[in-house]
């Protein structure tokens, strides 16, 4: 293998569905290629792909990841850059549905070239606990745990903790453990404090896994969906500024944590602008 | 909700949120102690009911086999609930 340096291996994974898992790796891919890494965002949720969407490049596939694994396509030609980023490169899911369309040995040649041409892989994990987020967590060097504070997100956000620490390349090889770190997403502090909604702390608590950020509940996502833009692109909004915070702490910077209590709309802004 | 509710539920701590709370917490090390125990476990308590239905008649449920550690030590814990006579 001679003496490549490797990029870091990321998996954004929650268990539970709808969480905000696309948005997260977006977002955050997108973050660090706005901080100058070569970022690829891998699509591993097969047969339901999305992220294409997400990121604005939906009609630009042409081959995809299986089409990587099957020998149908080269990377290079599979690889979308990304438009407005140049060191930015989505990989899309197949369509397929067939189920068996991912197998270990090829996945590992697709993610490990990547590691070796690419600083980050972020591999979008798709919910549950099937064949496609188990392969999208197998190689990780640290895992984003995306988490609602909700009652089943959080049990099933455990639920995938445990398959990190003993069903990963890393636990299986008894190498130095994936890094996970908790990103709760949907915030919503004035929730937290009528006591409706579970508290940041009551999450940490009960997963006692470091906080990477807070995403507060917010109509930018949508927004953002809705044009293909990742949220973190829109700077003057809650979320996209919570996402650029958690970029920088997954970067080792220490930012405090902002949007945790209720954002108080000052004059200017109740009589002019309202409405977000 | 009126005004008064609203201080009585700070107070008391009544809120949902702490109820989720509390549920998940207890849910969360149940699952989390389940992890930890060895697969052979439920193979475990098949073969020990069969074994003793042998002797006496009993269900599935009436025993309880359960898997401690206690640093270096490993305690295996059986629990075998026998019907009246």
């Amino acid at each position: 293998m001679g003496f490549y340096t490797l990029g870091k291996i990321l998996v954004v994974t929650s268990g539970k569905g709808g969480v905000g898992k696309t948005t997260t790796s977006a977002a955050i891919g997108t973050g660090l290629a706005l901080r100058g890494y070569r970022t690829v965002i891998v699509d591993f949720d097969v047969g339901l792909r999305n992220l294409d969407l997400i990121m604005g490049c939906e009609r630009r596939v042409v081959y995809d990841f299986v089409n990587v694994i099957n020998g149908e396509a080269s990377l290079t030609q599979a690889l979308i850059k990304d438009k407005r980023l140049e060191k930015l490169y989505v990989l899309a899911a197949s369509q397929t549905r067939d189920k068996d369309a991912l197998n270990k040995e090829g996945v590992e040649k697709v993610i490990m070239q990547l590691a070796k041409d690419f600083d980050y892989v972020v591999c979008d994990s798709p919910a549950g606990i099937e064949k496609g987020a188990f392969y999208a967590m197998y190689f990780a060097d640290e895992a984003i745990i995306v988490t609602n504070p909700e009652v089943s997100s959080v049990r099933d956000s455990d639920r995938m903790l445990g398959l990190l620490a003993s069903k990963s390349k890393r636990a299986e090889e008894g190498r130095e453990p994936i890094k996970e770190c908790l990103l709760l997403t949907r915030y919503n502090p004035e929730r937290v404090l009528k006591g409706e909604m579970l508290g940041v702390q009551d999450v940490e608590e009960i997963l006692s896994i470091k906080l990477l950020g807070v995403i507060p509940e917010s109509q930018a996502v949508l927004k953002a969906s809705n044009t293909g833009q990742p949220v973190i692109l829109d700077e003057e909004s809650d979320a996209g500024q919570a996402y650029g915070d958690a970029v920088d702490r997954l970067l080792g910077k220490e930012v405090p944590h902002r949007f945790l209590e209720i954002q108080k709309k000052g004059l200017m802004k109740r009589l002019f602008g309202g409405r977000e | 909700m009126n005004i008064f509710d609203f201080f009585r539920q700070r107070k008391t701590q009544n809120t949902t949120a702490s109820v989720a709370k509390e549920r998940l917490s207890i849910i969360v090390a149940h699952e989390r102690g389940q992890r930890s125990q060895p697969d052979y476990l439920p193979a475990l308590q098949k073969e020990l009911v069969e074994v003793i239905r042998k002797y006496v008649n009993i269900d599935q449920d009436q025993v309880h086999v359960a898997l401690d550690n206690q640093g270096t030590c490993s305690i295996l814990e059986l629990n075998i609930t026998l019907p009246d006579r």
